[in-house]
């Protein structure tokens, strides 16, 4: 159908333009977060001066991430003699590709109705013949899966980066970094299996839809309310998949150069960089998705608010997608800002202790949550 | 022959720490409750129009507290009549490590007690290090360093020079060696400020 196609390349568009314009963005909170954390004013001095005047806008820095876009893209992009010159062009992509995939089953907004939105205009709210569609690029049944699929893949990417620059310190960052991955991810599927059990599917908008209820009469029945213990677990295991401090062992500077891209330069470098931001977005997402409500704000469905006490507060739908797609990206926003927050208050670990972290503390925990989840639901539900 | 069982040495103290503490989470929320609330605490200063930062912002802000004996800025000290002191002798040219001093020196009839004067003196601030050789080099107290910095943050190593003018022009009242402003030629005491 036609419209289908429209609706869906409108929606690919916006996810793809929410998520490059986040993976620009958080280069520039974390840079700013870290500074004013660390009683610094962070960088500001790049500027756009507006043509055939002396007014130059400063804006807070925010021009300094198209500068070092700017940057990347101009500087030499030098390779080194590898044997394996196809690994090591396509491994940036390998990188960034999943992480983007990863965003077309998280729904960032409810039920859509074009119809209904475009009262205004009779032939076009005509068009679309009263269908309605999710706003998610793919709704499927097990989108929880693919998920983990796509973010599994990314280390394909990693590893390929490290086996093919034919360096050392690029190989014990890529063995680092799958070695990493399958404890984290192993940690990470099984913390979101207690929510799974709660929630009885694996598809995100029925997930999100199920958090619009109200919990003991007076909580919205968030994730985080059911699992709080997972859902830190989630969170810890998330950063570790994202190879970021305190878990960027992978990368660490201070051992390891750059790690795994050590070899790299000017925009396939900025391509990983690009990645690991946007994959901040990506955790946040999936992270509001799962414990936080997803878009909507507490107590609210696709129809408004339902309070507790049944106080209902009906929504028209035109305002209810507009604040579904706000609420959406700050939630988004405010869990990026609190990873970047952990990144610059947390030192790394040693790369024992990480392992050790993963198998022997992280693993029981969650086994042990899934365990008294599993009883519990039994128990709760004849 | 008997000797003694090797024991290995221990290269660091094992780590001693409570549940509360391997519990890691706890710890984890009051370090990010601390960096949280510097954060905090800050942002709340920039939104209310206040600095929250210890930086000071170069060149546009200039930090108060330089130390009495700083080396910064050169200034050329003056005759009561407002010509400079320097006699164009050159030893602070010849003395300097870094040759950033250049003077031309003229000759002025008008003045038997001082006939030869600087009719340029100019310093590269891009090349000076500021070890005060020059300072100490000169017969006339001519040349001093104040503490502050000379303001010249410039894309254009040809734009750090500083020249007659603005050395001579010095913020007088960071100086309490010289009376300022200069008696006029009729020899009345200044303080016309």
């Amino acid at each position: 159908m036609i419209q289908d196609l429209v609706i869906y390349a409108v929606y690919i568009g916006y996810a793809l333009g929410v998520l490059l314009t986040f993976g620009t963005v958080l280069t520039w909170v974390e840079r700013k977060q870290a500074a004013v954390m660390s009683d610094r004013i962070g960088a500001n001095r790049a500027y756009v001066r507006i043509p055939f005047t002396q007014i130059k806008l400063v804006w807070w820095g925010l021009f300094h991430g198209i500068a070092d876009g700017l940057k990347m893209l101009l500087k030499e992009d030098w390779r080194p003699k590898s044997y394996d010159w196809y690994a090591y062009a396509v491994a940036p992509w390998v990188v960034f590709t999943p992480v983007l995939l990863v965003f077309a089953v998280i729904p960032f907004g409810g039920m859509l109705d074009p119809g209904k939105l475009l009262q205004a205009l009779p032939a076009a709210s005509a068009w679309f013949e009263g269908r309605t569609y999710p706003m998610q690029i793919a709704r499927l049944d097990a989108g929880l899966l693919i998920v983990f699929a796509f973010g599994g893949m990314s280390i394909i990417g990693a590893m390929l980066a490290g086996w093919s620059s034919s360096n050392k310190f690029s190989m014990l960052g890529a063995s680092r970094a799958g070695s990493q991955m399958i404890s984290y991810e192993l940690v990470m599927g099984l913390t979101v299996l207690g929510l799974i059990l709660i929630y009885g599917t694996l598809d995100l908008s029925a997930v999100v839809q199920q958090q619009s209820g109200i919990l003991l009469g007076f909580l919205p029945a968030w994730g985080v309310f059911y699992q709080p213990f997972a859902a830190t677990l989630f969170m810890a295991a998330a950063i570790a998949e994202n190879k970021r401090i305190p878990f960027d062992l992978p990368e660490a500077e201070s051992e390891l150069i750059a790690g795994f891209y050590t070899e790299y330069s000017a925009m396939k470098m900025g391509l990983f960089m690009f990645a690991e931001f946007i994959e901040i977005a990506i955790v946040s997402a999936l992270f509001t998705t799962l414990f936080l409500g997803g878009y909507n704000l507490p107590f609210m469905s696709d129809a408004g608010f339902t309070f507790p006490g049944n106080h209902v507060v009906p929504m028209a739908h035109g305002l209810v997608v507009v604040t579904q797609l706000l609420v959406f990206l700050g939630k988004v926003l405010l869990m990026s800002s609190f990873q970047i927050l952990i990144r610059w208050s947390l030192p790394r670990f040693r790369y024992d202790q990480v392992l050790l972290f993963a198998w022997k503390f992280m693993l029981p925990l969650a086994i042990a949550n899934l365990t008294v989840t599993a009883v519990a639901v039994w128990a709760l539900n004849p | 022959m008997s000797r003694k069982p090797h024991v290995r040495r221990v290269y660091w103290n094992e780590p001693t720490m409570t549940w509360w503490e391997r519990a890691y989470l706890f710890e984890i929320i009051r370090g990010l409750l601390i960096t949280g609330g510097v954060f905090m605490k800050n942002m709340g200063k920039w939104m209310t129009g206040r600095k929250g930062a210890l930086t000071t912002y170069y060149p546009e802000e200039t930090r108060a507290d330089y130390a009495a004996g700083n080396r910064g800025k050169h200034i050329l000290t003056q005759r009561p009549d407002g010509s400079p002191q320097c006699i164009a002798c050159n030893m602070c040219a010849t003395v300097c490590p870094a040759q950033v001093i250049e003077i031309d020196a003229a000759f002025d009839a008008t003045d038997p007690a001082h006939p030869k004067y600087p009719s340029r003196f100019e310093i590269d601030y891009s090349r000076c290090i500021f070890c005060g050789l020059c300072v100490e080099a000169c017969p006339e107290d001519a040349i001093r360093m104040v503490k502050t910095t000379p303001g010249l943050p410039s894309a254009d190593r040809d734009h750090m020079w500083l020249n007659l003018t603005e050395l001579i022009n010095w913020n007088p009242h960071s100086d309490v060696a010289k009376p300022y402003p200069p008696r006029d030629p009729a020899g009345k005491p200044g303080a016309t400020q």
